[in-house]
């Protein structure tokens, strides 16, 4: 028995009086969604992802795209996508694949807090006329410092372990070459390196492209180890191990076949067209332990020079797991929301598995404090981070700094359409086909980037000197410059916030 | 200019001091330098790059050459977890057995163990163009050899094993390369994705070089090696996971 087709999730239409028939959507739609015949402009609107890439080239706004033109007989259980989803496996049993982050409506902590201002009392700091300190370093503190005194002179005993210096507490987060293309990367690597900041590699090696902004990359160990010798390592300004990914906390990844182009292959060191298949642990770590192995391993590869940080997903118990990451020799723990973005996850982990970011953070910086060793790791946050209002929020509840994905690719012409994993990408971004890769220019698609970054950061210091505050320092962890409105209590309390009133 | 080999006794040495001591060792022209009463020492030439070759004396901790890219590293004694971790290029050489998760993810160069391996033996081996890792072992190896194998070649006499592997999950996930076990493999022992096919004489041909250069290493006679008896393990598919998923 045939199930039929489903509805429509996108219907194109063209506004005829006002299309000029320049061709544009027809050129510029990777998924096939216009083609010409008879010299008439016909539309297959169901191919259409809504990624949005003919609209913002049509020079005449003739396109209209409406989003589940269908009814179904409205359920508040079974919605369209649930029944939907139902259809689809039951047509192929398999796995159903979802690109970007979470999309289902959980509540968002982000915007159930409020920041404060100074009022009266004391008075706020106008960053147009006062510095604002937004300067980070991200890496172990010592817990004390000893000096040596001799005539006069007063010089610094302690070793300082090295730590990574940001002008502004948001870097870039890792998506890697094969995931995106080089045009997306390489324009995030002259981003950074413009606004004095750092963007991760992701599991993928190191493009030659991107070595002249080495310096401000932070590169990638994962399960799968692809393209990782000790001239990558010694080439990041610092070194992360990749244990889990907010968008699919506990499995691997595959990178398919699809998009392991002859570039991709030599950068990742597999064969042309083989899937690229990161396994769900890192087979030499079982424990707690073997991760301080793996650290240290990496830290005596490259000379104890560079910091090395682990990123996890945010899982319940991700408090005491950071606590253990923060005495196995790491600098800085990520932490990687459920929230977080993706080119690929199953849609039931994307959707269903991990905890939000703001959890997390307050959790983690609430246990490491606890146990007196939060200087031995900064807090790198991530997953869902949307403005310059969430890095505030991020900061206030424990995180040094930042990391932002899909934000920096909305920079470069991302509409969140969520087909990441078709390679299909109109806006050049996650594709490897060259046709499509071109459509970015990375010198302008980094002065985006940087924009976005300049914004924020200057949002940032709006914020803090309405706060009466004048350095990072004081806004990290300050959860008294936060109220909830209308948490309930248990969250208030994981938070460590009063509600608005309070 | 012909430099003094070095000779360390690392007895009750800490790692980092010792690695340190290696890397100025080699960038100041030495090629040759023994480790005596070598315990537990992990990372030993860990990112090493250059040619040189270090003897060790002992048995060295874990990740022994990870990540070293061209160095010898002849062990007398077993070694631990994961030695040629992530390895790029050079050999290892253990006169004893070693750990699980040996030549975990390597990419390129040898190693090869004389007595048995653990678990994981071999795990995600990868290989591009000319870069093809080897790692051989004398004895036999525990469950999982040759997980998630991209590329490269494991080869398994089992030298005092009848079977060589009784251990099962050989080759899961296997997607590139190949594995070479001595005798047969009994078709349960084989891992998701891993497919047996028949030895043959080109294959012979190919491999005799690593079976003769594994005999050299360990003075062994490799006339009772070259022959057609062995079984040889491959991915069924490139793409293990092709079918797996469904789009949204």
């Amino acid at each position: 028995m045939t199930l039929g087709s489903v509805p429509l999730k996108y219907r194109i239409s063209i506004d005829r009086d006002q299309c000029m028939k320049c061709m544009r959507c027809v050129d510029n739609c990777s998924y096939g969604v216009y083609r010409i015949e008879d010299d008439k402009i016909l539309i297959d609107s169901r191919k259409c992802t809504a990624c949005h890439r003919c609209l913002s080239m049509c020079p005449r706004d003739a396109i209209m795209l409406q989003e589940r033109p269908v009814d179904y007989r409205s359920h508040p259980l079974w919605t369209a996508e649930a029944r939907e989803d139902v259809i689809n496996q039951s047509r192929t049993g398999k796995i159903i694949l979802a690109g970007m982050g979470n999309a289902v409506d959980y509540p968002i902590i982000f915007d159930r807090l409020v920041l404060d201002a100074c009022q009266v009392t004391n008075p706020s700091i106008d960053p147009l006329r006062e510095p604002m300190e937004l300067r980070t370093y991200i890496g172990k503190k010592p817990s004390r410092l000893e000096f040596t005194k001799s005539n006069g002179d007063i010089d610094l005993k302690t070793n300082l372990t090295p730590n990574l210096k940001l002008d502004t507490p948001l870097m870039i987060g890792h998506m890697s070459y094969g995931a995106i293309s080089l045009n997306a990367q390489l324009s995030l690597a002259k981003a950074v390196a413009e606004t004095g900041t750092f963007m991760g590699t992701g599991e993928g090696g190191m493009h030659e492209a991107i070595y002249p902004y080495q310096d401000h990359t932070i590169v990638q160990i994962a399960s799968g180890r692809f393209g990782v010798d000790i001239n990558y390592l010694e080439r990041g300004a610092a070194i992360e191990i990749k244990v889990g990914q907010g968008a699919k906390p506990g499995i691997g990844g595959h990178l398919p076949g699809e998009k392991v182009c002859s570039d991709v292959s030599c950068t990742r060191m597999i064969p042309l067209g083989s899937d690229a298949i990161s396994p769900a642990p890192h087979h030499d770590i079982y424990s707690i332990e073997d991760l301080a192995q793996l650290v240290r391993s990496l830290k005596e590869a490259t000379n104890w020079e560079k910091p090395v940080f682990v990123k996890i997903a945010a899982v319940h118990n991700v408090a005491a797991i950071a606590a253990g990451i923060a005495r196995s020799s790491a600098d800085a723990v990520v932490i990687d929301g459920f929230r977080g973005g993706t080119g690929a996850a199953p849609k039931v982990f994307r959707d269903n598995v991990g905890i939000p970011i703001e959890a997390a953070i307050s959790a983690v910086d609430e246990k490491l404090n606890d146990q007196g060793i939060r200087n031995e790791v900064s807090i790198i946050a991530s997953g869902g981070i949307r403005n310059s209002g969430d890095l505030a929020k991020s900061i206030a509840l424990g995180a040094d700094a930042v990391y932002i994905g899909t934000a920096s690719l909305i920079a470069l012409g991302c509409r969140v359409c969520g087909n990441c994993y078709r390679g299909l990408c109109p806006w050049g971004i996650a594709t490897q086909k060259p046709e499509l890769v071109g459509r970015i220019d990375p010198e302008i698609g980094s002065q985006n980037v940087a924009n976005l970054i300049r914004a924020w950061t200057l949002e940032l210091s709006e914020l803090m000197g309405a706060a009466g505050l004048n350095s990072i320092e004081s806004l990290r962890g300050n959860r008294e410059r936060l109220r909830g409105y209308m948490l309930d209590e248990g969250l208030l309390d994981v938070l460590k916030v009063k509600s608005v009133g309070a | 200019m012909q430099v003094e080999p070095l000779v360390i006794d690392v007895k009750g040495m800490h790692y980092t001091p010792l690695n340190k001591q290696i890397r100025a060792a080699v960038a100041s022209g030495v090629r040759e330098i023994v480790l005596n009463n070598v315990l537990g020492q992990r990372f030993i030439a860990n990112g090493l790059r250059g040619d040189v070759r270090i003897t060790v004396n002992g048995v060295p901790g874990g990740d022994l050459g990870m990540f070293m890219s061209g160095p010898e590293c002849e062990v007398f004694g077993d070694a631990e977890h994961a030695p040629g971790n992530t390895m790029d290029s050079g050999t290892l050489v253990i006169h004893g057995s070693a750990g699980d998760a040996v030549a975990h993810s390597m990419r390129g160069g040898s190693v090869f163990v004389k007595g048995n391996i653990g678990y994981r033996g071999g795990i995600h081996m990868k290989e591009y163009e000319d870069k093809r890792p080897i790692l051989a072992i004398g004895g036999t190896s525990h469950a999982f050899l040759g997980e998630y194998m991209a590329g490269g070649l494991i080869l398994v006499l089992g030298i005092g094993h009848d079977p060589a592997v009784r251990d099962r999950g050989i080759g899961s996930g296997i997607h590139g390369g190949e594995i070479v076990i001595r005798g047969d493999v009994s078709e349960r022992l084989l891992g998701v994705g891993a497919m047996k096919v028949e030895f043959t004489e080109e294959d012979l041909e190919r491999i005799s070089p690593v079976i003769k250069e594994f005999c050299e290493r360990f003075d062994l006679d490799p006339s009772k090696f070259l022959d057609t008896h062995y079984c040889r393990i491959v991915p069924s598919s490139s793409r293990p996971f092709a079918g797996k998923y469904t789009w949204e």
